[in-house]
């Protein structure tokens, strides 16, 4: 016999493998904070609470866009296609949505920004994919986003896009909504 | 195979031949019966997968939908690559393991017989499970080998539950089968046979025991996660609950990268002893060949993304990702250096193991090369998910993995049946081989990179005429693996008794015991000096 006795050996490797099973989960939170920690995937921070001076003197166009998800039947669109913001104001956008089914639904917008390298200096302080949305049988709402472009926004971005997608979650209706507020902005 | 069975013989210290009939091998704990039973059902799974293989080629015999519907051509590309990969290639190399690395070590059995039975006895069933599929409401898998999510989640059909459950399966047998590799290898080596003289077959399985000990779990992760999505209301890979199916793809390949090397390190290990035999020299680099396994062990799990390329990787990321792939060529660079300079002024003979050896080096060389094309972020932008491809994994697992394990196969069938093999019939294996397989795979590389898409059973008129050479080839490689399994029944069933160490270049403990290898053999641990 070399080394360490057999049992222990054998336990130090079902250890180790129970170990990396524990990994392959713990690479979801971790996919999550290094997306948000560096701006990848074009993943959105949470609510942003500060404040920012506005910088007449440079000018991007944002521009917007809608999509349902398979299945979801709302009618989803943004007031405007696109506007143009000056980095550091506080903008507003404000996006429709109309549930023309004769039930009542829940849905739950998805935001991504283009390119991926902006996503970081796009900060939302109010946003509906911070809730979720629930809409009765031909109920039209009207949900505002409100944003500031940060000051810092690498100079080649001349402009961005700001994506929802919008998923009928009434079906996960009970999972999902066992989540807090803060659970959904967190996975935001 | 013993002449006298000791009826009365269980319980004694005393050599005693097998149990008789069917219990003898559904209660073996003997590391040759479990390694024979391995590498049999390796083989059927080879002919299984390879079937489906032929459909696919069938299909794309010419332009146009001829002989399956695309759904049914999608299930199976998916089980050819999952029964390939799952079923054929790592058991063929457990089996090996089981065989070899006990008479390569000068140790009486595996470390955790009892364990090595379960391990092979689950295999089985996990491949019933999943073939079963097939024949279900919906069919069977047919979201690729790769299973992205949403395809195996919202939108699989319903048997993706007993997917799942035959990878859970296949997990366990694999994870098992690794630590009973490690503890052999580290507990039982006869005195003298310190880690630095093993033979090299020895290294590069024990270090792809800790690979399969690192990233199974991860795989099994990856599908406890989908069963979950599915039936349980998460959403790990569903953006509409706040999760993304880009994380199913990190997760996946952070187990699929180290993957592929579980599938080659031992086919490099076995041809490293293989090619010394033949060249009638000792391998060249030795230690370099142990530190250069090491060292694409490692770089194999810091290069996962390079399969991601075109999600929307950042740039810096692409960038880390592309050089450390092509990083990954140093060491393989070293060992194919040093195969090479094995043979440079060696006697060399070509019998049919150093034939299956040559090629492997020869070829796996060709699909390190598109590897290193395909690692080339920008250019990978217009070469994914086309059949170059295709042909590179395939010029990497063919006459990388598979001819690896036919090469150890013709090497170490004197030891196990204690018959020569027919010479003629081997090297008639070894050309159809040779020829059907680059016929196969050699004309994907033009259609791939002529934007030929994978997975698709249809394709462009422009790409008619490459696709029916790469048709005929398969067809030749898929006849010549009966051919293989006429050559190896007929070598149980006679032939030239084989002596005790057939090749008069080989090296090792294994040829140090009588062919065939007995039932049990270094009862008494050997002296290495």
């Amino acid at each position: 016999m070399h080394g360490l006795s057999q049992r222990r050996l054998v336990l130090r490797l079902s250890l180790m493998t129970v170990v990396m099973f524990a990994f392959g989960f713990a690479l979801v939170p971790l996919y999550d904070v290094m997306c948000q920690a560096f701006g990848i995937n074009g993943k959105t921070a949470g609510q942003y609470q500060g404040s920012q001076v506005s910088d007449p003197s440079r000018s991007i166009r944002v521009q917007f866009m809608s999509t349902n998800a398979s299945d979801m039947v709302w009618e989803f669109h943004a007031k405007a296609d696109q506007i143009e913001v000056n980095p550091g104001a506080v903008n507003q956008m404000v996006f429709i949505a109309r549930n023309p089914t004769g039930r009542s639904m829940t849905a739950q917008a998805v935001p991504s920004i283009t390119p991926a390298e902006a996503a970081a200096y796009f900060h939302k302080t109010e946003c509906f994919c911070f809730s979720q949305q629930v809409l009765q049988p031909g109920e039209r709402i009207e949900m505002p986003v409100r944003f500031i472009v940060d000051r810092d926004l690498p100079a080649h971005v001349k402009h961005l896009t700001l994506a929802y997608t919008l998923f009928d979650i009434t079906a996960r209706q009970p999972p999902v909504a066992r989540l807090t507020a803060e659970d959904v902005q967190g996975a935001r | 195979m013993s002449a006298v069975i000791d009826e009365h013989g269980h319980g004694h210290e005393h050599v005693h031949g097998p149990a008789k009939g069917l219990m003898r091998w559904v209660l073996t704990t003997n590391h040759k019966d479990i390694g024979t039973m391995y590498l049999w059902f390796s083989f059927t799974m080879f002919l299984l997968g390879g079937s489906f293989a032929m459909v696919i080629r069938a299909e794309l015999f010419q332009p146009g939908l001829q002989i399956v519907e695309p759904a049914f051509f999608n299930q199976m590309t998916t089980m050819h690559g999952l029964i390939m990969v799952f079923g054929a290639v790592m058991p063929a190399f457990v089996g090996l393991a089981n065989w070899m690395i006990p008479l390569m070590i000068g140790a009486p059995d595996m470390a955790l017989p009892r364990m090595n039975n379960f391990s092979f006895w689950l295999l089985p069933a996990a491949f019933l499970l999943l073939v079963s599929t097939l024949f279900s409401p919906g069919g069977g898998p047919n979201f690729g080998w790769t299973f992205y999510a949403p395809l195996s989640t919202t939108y699989a059909p319903e048997s993706v539950t007993f997917f799942i459950f035959a990878i859970h399966l296949m997990g366990i047998s694999s994870i098992m089968g690794a630590i009973n590799v490690i503890a052999t290898i580290l507990n039982l080596r006869a005195p003298g046979m310190t880690l630095m003289k093993m033979p090299l077959f020895v290294w590069t399985w024990l270090i792809t025991a800790f690979l399969l000990i690192a990233v199974m779990p991860v795989l099994a992760g990856v599908v406890t996660m989908m069963l979950m999505d599915i039936h349980f209301g998460t959403s790990f890979f569903s953006a509409a609950g706040g999760g993304d199916p880009v994380l199913f793809q990190h997760v996946f390949w952070f187990f699929g990268h180290p993957e592929v090397y579980i599938m080659i390190l031992p086919a490099f290990g076995a041809v490293s002893s293989i090619i010394p035999a033949f060249s009638r020299k000792p391998l060249f680099g030795y230690t370099s060949m142990v530190y250069a396994t090491g060292a694409i062990a490692f770089l194999s799990f810091i290069v996962w993304a390079h399969h991601m390329f075109v999600v929307g990787v950042p740039v810096v990321g692409e960038l880390f990702f592309m050089y450390a792939t092509m990083l990954i060529a140093v060491p393989t660079g070293v060992k194919v250096f040093n195969w090479v300079s094995t043979m440079w002024q060696g006697a060399l003979t070509f019998e049919t193991p150093m034939l299956f050896a040559v090629a492997f080096v020869i070829l796996f060389t060709i699909g390190g090369f598109s590897g290193l094309m395909l690692a080339i972020a920008p250019a990978d932008f217009q070469y994914h998910d086309t059949y170059f491809v295709v042909a590179h994994f395939h010029y990497v697992l063919v006459p990388g993995a598979i001819f690896g394990i036919f090469a150890s196969a013709y090497y170490w069938l004197p030891k196990w049946t204690g018959h020569m093999y027919d010479e003629t019939l081997g090297k008639l294996h070894f050309w159809l081989s040779f020829i059907g397989m680059n016929m196969a795979f050699f004309p994907m590389h033009f259609v791939g990179l002529a934007g030929m898409p994978r997975r698709v059973p249809d394709y462009n008129l422009q790409f008619a005429d490459f696709n029916m050479v790469s048709s005929i080839g398969a067809f030749t490689f898929g006849a010549t693996q009966i051919f293989f399994l006429f050559i190896v029944i007929k070598c149980i069933r006679g032939g030239e008794p084989a002596p005790a160490k057939p090749w008069d270049g080989a090296e090792g403990l294994e040829w140090s015991v009588p062919s065939p290898a007995p039932y049990h053999t270094f009862q008494t641990p050997p002296e290495v000096k």
